[in-house]
C-alpha cells in the first residue's frame, strides 16, 4: 500500500488523496467506547458507556458527559484526554463570545469554533490530531440541535447518530427505531436500548451516563438513580 | 499647564506637539515648555499669568527648540532633550489638540482651544415612541468654527432595523462606523441572521474600550428594532460606558440644550407622526442654541406595523442655516 509511506506526517497528503494520519485518527476513535446522541421534538438526548478499568475505581469521580455552556453538553469517543482539551477551548471560546455580544453562543456558532480548532491540529507542525469524535448537544433560539464533530474537522447535524467501538450496529438499530416525532422521554428510551445492544455484562445506572437537555435549556447529566428508574421503565 | 497664544515659526513637528524656533532665545522652563522668541520677557511674563490674555481657556504645549537647520542650536539644549520633553508632553496632553492653522506664510496661529470632541461638532438625539423609533441628527460639518460642509450624514444603518448615529470628531465617527459595517457583514455571514440591537450595543462598546488608552473620539447613539419589534435605543462614551435609557438620548456638542428640550417635549407612547414632530423640534431648537451645529437636520424614522414590513421614513429639515 503506497499509502503506508505517507502514514507518518501528518500535513502530507498520501496519493490517494488521504491524510493518513486522520485516518488513525477515526481509527482510535472507532475504538473508542460507544456513545450516542438523539434529537427530539422537545430536547437532545447523549449517553455513553462508563466502562471502567477495574472496580477499584471511584466510578463517581468519573464524568465523561460536560457542559461546554449551561445550554450545551458534549460527549465523546475516543480519547479522554483530548475531549478535555477541546471542552477547555470551547467553553472559553463560548465566554468570549458572551464578553464580545452580551449574548449567549448559538450552538451552530460553537460547533464551528470546536471544529475550526480541531481542523488547526491537522495542518500545523509538530502537533497531532485529535483522538475524540466529539457529540455536542444544545438547545439555543433554533431549537435542539445535535453535531458530530470529527477529528478532522468536520462537523454535521443529526438527528440520531453514534460513534466509537459498536457504532454500526448502533447505527442500523437507531434508523430502524428513530421516528421524527419523537418526545425527550422516549428519545431517552431509545437511547438505553441502543446502548443495551451492544453492551458486555450487566447494564446499571454505574456503567453509563446520560445527559439530556429539553425546553428549559440547562443541560443536566441524570445520576445514576435516575439512570436506573429508567432502565427498569425499558425492561 | 501655562495657557498663551503665541506666534512662532513652525520648523517640526513630534508627534502633536510643534517645534518651532524663534529668533531669539528667551525662558527655560524645565517643566513643560521652552519659549523663544522676541519679546522675550513679555513673554515670559505671559506664560507665567495666563490671565494676562482674556482669561482664555486654551490647553497648549510647545516645546520650541532647534529643529531648524538655519536656526541658532541652543548650547544648553540637546537634540535628545528636546525629543524627550515633547513626548512626555505630547503624552501628557493626549486628549488637548494642537490646533494649527498654517497659513501661507507659515505662521502658526494657535487658537481658542477647543476639546477634541468640538473639533467638527455635532448634535445626535433619538427618542423612542409606540412600536417606532426616531433617530436624528444636524448636517453641519465644521473645522472648529469654520464650516466646511452642510450635508455631512452622522446617522449610519447597520441593517434595516437598526441604526447608529456617531458624534464627535468626525473621522473617528466614519472609521468606527466602517469597523462597525465590517463586523456586522462577517456576523451576518457567520451566523446567518441580523444583529440584534443589544447585541450590536455591547459590541459597540467592546470595540470602543479597546481602545481604551487611546480612544476614538466619538459618541454613538444606537436605536433599532429588537424581538417583538421592541423599540431599543441607547448611547455610550467614547470608552463604550452604555447608558440605556427607556425615552430618549443624546449626544454632541449640543447635548446640553437636547437634554432639556427632550425631556420637556417628550412623552411616552408617541406615534410616528407625533415623534417625528417631538424630535424635529427638540433638535432644531438645540441646535440653535450651539453654534458648532446646525444648518438643518436630518430625522429617520423607523415604523414597526403588524403585518406591513418596515417602514423607514426620511426626512431633511430646514432650520436656521448658520
Amino acid at each position: 500500500m503506497g499509502d503506508s509511506q505517507y502514514s507518518f506526517s501528518l500535513t502530507t497528503f498520501s496519493p490517494s488523496g488521504k491524510l493518513v494520519q486522520i485516518e488513525h485518527a477515526l481509527m482510535a476513535v472507532g475504538s473508542g467506547q460507544t456513545s450516542l446522541g438523539i434529537k427530539a421534538t422537545n430536547g437532545v438526548v447523549v449517553a455513553t458507556e462508563k466502562k471502567l478499568p477495574s472496580i477499584l475505581v471511584d466510578e463517581t469521580s468519573v464524568q465523561k458527559i460536560q457542559l461546554m455552556t449551561p445550554n450545551i453538553g458534549v460527549v465523546y469517543s475516543g480519547m479522554g484526554p483530548d475531549s478535555r482539551v477541546l471542552v477547555r477551548k470551547s467553553r472559553k471560546q463560548a465566554q468570549q463570545y458572551f464578553r464580545l455580544y452580551k449574548e449567549t453562543i448559538p450552538v451552530t456558532q460553537l460547533v464551528r469554533e470546536t471544529a475550526t480548532v480541531m481542523q488547526e491540529f491537522t495542518q500545523s507542525g509538530g502537533v497531532r490530531p485529535f483522538g475524540v469524535s466529539l457529540l455536542i448537544a444544545g438547545y439555543d433560539d433554533n431549537g435542539p440541535q445535535l453535531y458530530q464533530v470529527d477529528p478532522s474537522g468536520s462537523y454535521f447535524s443529526w438527528k440520531a447518530s453514534a460513534m466509537g467501538k459498536n457504532v454500526s450496529n448502533a447505527k442500523t438499530f437507531l434508523e430502524k427505531r428513530y421516528t421524527e416525532v419523537m418526545e425527550l422521554e422516549d428519545a431517552i428510551h431509545t437511547a438505553i436500548l441502543t446502548l443495551k445492544e451492544g453492551f458486555e455484562g450487566q447494564i446499571s445506572g454505574k456503567n453509563i451516563e446520560i445527559g439530556i437537555i429539553g425546553t428549559d435549556r440547562q443541560f443536566r447529566v441524570l445520576s445514576s438513580s435516575e439512570i436506573d428508574d429508567y432502565l427498569a421503565e425499558v425492561e | 499647564m501655562y495657557k498663551l497664544i503665541i506666534k512662532i515659526n513652525v520648523v517640526g513637528k513630534l508627534g502633536r506637539v510643534w517645534i518651532a524656533y524663534m529668533p531669539t532665545q528667551l525662558v527655560w522652563d524645565k517643566r513643560f515648555f521652552v519659549v523663544f522668541g522676541q519679546n522675550a520677557s513679555r513673554c515670559s511674563k505671559q506664560v507665567a499669568s495666563p490671565k494676562s490674555h482674556g482669561g482664555e481657556k486654551l490647553i497648549r504645549c510647545l516645546v520650541i527648540g532647534s529643529a531648524c537647520s538655519h536656526s541658532h542650536p541652543l548650547p544648553y539644549l540637546e537634540k535628545k532633550k528636546v525629543y524627550f520633553l515633547a513626548r512626555s508632553i505630547s503624552l501628557l496632553s493626549s486628549l488637548s489638540f494642537p490646533l494649527a492653522l498654517s497659513s501661507p506664510t507659515n505662521h502658526l496661529y494657535s487658537l481658542a482651544a477647543m476639546s477634541i470632541f468640538e473639533y467638527n461638532g455635532s448634535a445626535l438625539v433619538a427618542m423612542v415612541g409606540k412600536n417606532c423609533f426616531a433617530i436624528a441628527s444636524d448636517r453641519r460639518l465644521g473645522v472648529q468654527l469654520q464650516t466646511v460642509a452642510t450635508d455631512f450624514q452622522r446617522v449610519f444603518k447597520i441593517h434595516d432595523r437598526l441604526y447608529i448615529g456617531l458624534s464627535g470628531l468626525a473621522t473617528d465617527a466614519q472609521t468606527m462606523y466602517q469597523k462597525l459595517v465590517f463586523r456586522h457583514k462577517l456576523y451576518q455571514l457567520r451566523e446567518e441572521r441580523d444583529m440584534k440591537p443589544q447585541t450590536f450595543a455591547s459590541l459597540v462598546s467592546a470595540l470602543l474600550y479597546e481602545k481604551r488608552f487611546g480612544p476614538f473620539f466619538c459618541q454613538p447613539v444606537i436605536a433599532g428594532l429588537g424581538d417583538n419589534d421592541e423599540p431599543f435605543i441607547c448611547t455610550m462614551d467614547c470608552l463604550g460606558a452604555k447608558e440605556l435609557a427607556k425615552d430618549f438620548v443624546v449626544s454632541g456638542t449640543a447635548s446640553e440644550s437636547l437634554y432639556g428640550a427632550c425631556e420637556s417635549m417628550y412623552k411616552p407612547d408617541m406615534e410616528p407622526e407625533e415623534l417625528f414632530e417631538t424630535i424635529s423640534q427638540a433638535l432644531l431648537s438645540s441646535v440653535d442654541r450651539d453654534c458648532l451645529s446646525g444648518w438643518g437636520g436630518y430625522v429617520l424614522l423607523v415604523y414597526a406595523a403588524l403585518l406591513t414590513p418596515t417602514e423607514v421614513q426620511e426626512k431633511i429639515l430646514k432650520g436656521r442655516m448658520d
